[in-house]
């Protein structure tokens, strides 16, 4: 390798920092947890998962947090994905794939407004709640 | 293909040899047959620091902690986590927290633990330059040699208040000023790695784990005092963290990191390591640089101080590697963000190896004024065994024994030299009721004599007299006569011998004296050793009422001391004991007691 100067450096650090910051698991703002049970690998999460840190990435959102989980049970709008922003109520989502994934990042993450059109009910909280 | 997780295999030394390169090969084996091997990248860290739990496995983004993982359990981790993100909650710390993806977070042995020395172990690939840089590596450099003067980086190293780690608490920036002060011409900068207190490796995790930290905090070092090479002085006994300090030098060179004309800056600065054999005493600056001259490591009289006639008679500022770790961070943060760490006395943090009888042994950083009680008991988990705590020696052979009375006691150097012990590099080791406290001094006694370079008649003389005495009191021959001579021949050597070494080799005797003298006196009136570890003074006895005569304790004897037909009682033959127990830990009937 040629020896650095010093703007090489400082651009260095700058491509080098994004992939470092994905390590971190402080300092994360919003997480977007997708469910990979089998059912949902079946409906094409891994694409999903793919598509969501691909997305993150090219915007240089790594402060975003992508993980998976197991099975949430709404087998029948696989993939399913529950987005966490900080200040909002954690929201999931369902059929998740293709266009979804950017229709999500934009207006749940970064414009900070649920996407209604894709919104699954949580039925457990009311379930809980009448008990 | 984009990364999506990370997976970080601890590659200390501690989880090396507990065979973390085999879960590495694992890992990267599994992770190809679940076709993950684009998207999950497999890294060898530096140490953790939960050295007990090891070897460990961490995965990110999640921050999931794996402690004690098997090359077994692998498998296990790439199907579940990696592929379906279910935690393996069995291979948690614990368990119940296996749903938290904060884990490491609430992990007591973390929480009251604050990173600068360690900042990057753990995080980084010790063997990639990249990993550095991309968590600020070198920007502290870049600071310095572009938008500061020497004089400015001075002053900000005297207004941070950092004082040397390795043991005798310097203030750095002060030192860095004699040196920059001395006329122009050649000047060495050294960092002192040759660490060799029973119990520490606080350093070698350090190299290990960010070696680049030292060679950057190293090249700042010269800029600031005016010298343009750079030896690391590295016991050969660190085979690992030398080849990551070469494989760190090739990188920086090739980078023009270090080198001529760094970053076109104009400044030059080259770094070579020398290998020392494992001398304790060459931890001392002077010995020290005797060794990298060539000759026989042994300390000369000071003054003239390093600083101003070192390395071949030039001025040459000497660091610790703990020390010189910390600096990047100083000044990218700045002079008053580091003061607010610590206490007055001492800003910032200090790394220790904690061992000894703990629940959790490892290597941890704390802010300077955290207390032995928060340590030993929050991070090390307290007491192995449920036994009862007894003492913390700091400093190793060097320091003294801290009894129970200062477990709440803020450290930091001050404090510590106010009770008769030292701060010393940051070997803790912790001792509990079990352990007595003549025996810990005879052991580190034996260590100094050993170690002596024999030089000067205190060190020499006065250590090898203490051994004698200690082991005559261990032996049980011992006379108050003999404790008054010890005080006497201990503050002896602490004012008359030449280099650190014999001034402070008699603390654990003094310590000792000082805090634990009902069990020293026990052991000369009452010939008695409360911990039953003064052998020689035990006798092993069967009591003929509990005897079953079962056999059992004849046929564990190692000595063969022990006689007696079956079911009638057995009888010890005390010239032939060798006091091990054996027979009294194999009793089902309590009939052998010891005495």
């Amino acid at each position: 390798m040629a020896k650095l100067t010093l703007a090489d450096l400082r651009a260095l650090r700058d491509a080098t920092k994004k992939g470092m910051e994905m390590r971190d698991a402080e300092n994360k703002g919003a997480r977007i947890i997708i469910s990979m049970g089998t059912c949902g690998i079946a409906a094409g999460a891994k694409e999903t998962f793919d598509a969501f840190i691909e997305q993150l990435l090219v915007r240089g959102m790594t402060d975003v947090l992508v993980s998976q989980t197991g099975c949430m049970g709404f087998c029948q709008h696989e993939p399913t994905i529950e987005v966490t922003v900080p200040g909002m109520e954690p929201t999931v989502y369902g059929d998740v794939k293709g266009a979804a994934v950017e229709q999500i990042i934009n207006t749940h993450l970064v414009g900070k407004a649920v996407l209604k059109d894709l919104v699954l009910e949580k039925p457990s909280v009311d379930i809980i709640k009448e008990a | 293909m984009a990364i999506e997780s990370h997976v970080l295999i601890c590659g200390g030394s501690a989880c090396s040899s507990s065979g973390s390169n085999n879960i590495t090969a694992a890992f990267k084996k599994e992770l190809e047959a679940a076709g993950l091997a684009g998207k999950v990248e497999v890294l060898q860290t530096g140490c953790l620091g939960f050295c007990e739990q090891g070897p460990i496995v961490k995965i990110m983004p999640q921050g999931t902690f794996y402690v004690h993982v098997k090359t077994e359990d692998v498998k296990e981790i790439v199907a579940e986590h990696l592929v379906k993100g279910r935690v393996v909650g069995r291979l948690c710390y614990d368990p119940s927290q296996a749903e938290n993806p904060h884990a490491e977070a609430n992990i007591p042995f973390y929480k009251k633990q604050f990173r600068i020395v360690l900042r990057n172990c753990g995080v980084i690939n010790p063997e990639k330059i990249e990993d550095y840089i991309a968590r600020d590596g070198y920007k502290a450099l870049e600071k310095v040699l572009f938008e500061m003067t020497p004089e400015q980086v001075v002053e900000e190293m005297k207004k941070s208040g950092l004082r040397g780690r390795g043991g005798a608490g310097f203030p750095t920036g002060v030192k860095w000023e004699s040196a920059a002060k001395q006329p122009k011409g050649q000047k060495y900068m050294i960092c002192n790695a040759d660490e060799g207190d029973p119990g520490a490796y606080m350093d070698r995790a350090t190299l290990e784990g960010d070696p680049h930290s030292v060679l950057e905090a190293m090249v700042i070092g010269g800029y600031a005092v005016g010298a343009d090479k750079g030896y690391i002085y590295i016991r050969a006994e660190y085979p690992l963290a030398i080849e990551r300090l070469q494989v760190a030098i090739g990188q920086a060179h090739e980078m023009g990191l270090l080198g001529e004309n760094i970053l076109g800056s104009g400044f030059n600065f080259d770094i070579e390591l020398r290998f020392g054999a494992g001398a304790f005493v060459c931890g001392e600056g002077t010995a020290l640089q005797h060794s990298i001259e060539g000759k026989r490591g042994m300390p000369r009289p000071k003054p003239p101080n390093s600083v101003v006639a070192g390395l071949w008679a030039r001025p040459t500022v000497i660091n610790n590697v703990e020390t010189l770790a910390t600096i990047p961070v100083i000044i990218n943060k700045g002079a008053d963000w580091f003061n607010k760490i610590g206490t007055p006395d001492t800003p910032g943090t200090k790394v220790f190896a904690l061992t000894g009888k703990v629940n959790n042994s490892g290597l941890i950083e704390v802010p300077m004024g955290t207390t032995l009680r928060e340590i030993i008991f929050d991070i090390g988990g307290g007491i192995r065994g449920g036994h009862k705590f007894k003492a913390a020696q700091t400093g190793g052979p060097s320091g003294g024994m801290i009894p129970e009375q200062f477990l709440d006691l803020p450290i930091d150097f001050g404090s510590l030299a106010k009770i008769d012990s030292i701060m010393g590099s940051g070997g803790l080791i912790v001792m509990d009721e079990t352990d007595c406290v003549v025996d810990i001094a005879k052991f580190y006694l034996d260590f100094t004599v050993e170690e002596s370079c024999g030089k000067c008649a205190p060190c020499r003389i006065g250590g090898r007299k203490l051994l004698n005495y200690l082991t005559k009191i261990s032996e049980g021959n011992g006379t108050m006569e003999d404790l008054e001579a010890m005080e006497r021949i201990a503050k002896a050597m602490c004012k008359a011998s030449l280099c650190g070494l014999g001034q402070s080799a008699a603390n654990p005797v003094l310590s000792m004296l000082k805090y634990f003298k009902d069990e020293v006196v026990e052991h000369v009136v009452d010939k008695k050793c409360r911990a039953g570890k003064c052998t020689k003074m035990l006798k092993y006895k069967i009591d003929p009422a509990k005897c079953k005569g079962c056999t059992m304790c004849a046929r564990q004897c190692p000595a063969s001391a022990i006689s007696g037909s079956v079911k009638n009682p057995h009888v010890i033959d005390t010239a032939k004991c060798v006091k091990c127990g054996a027979c009294m830990n194999t009793c089902k009937f309590g009939a052998i007691s010891r005495g």
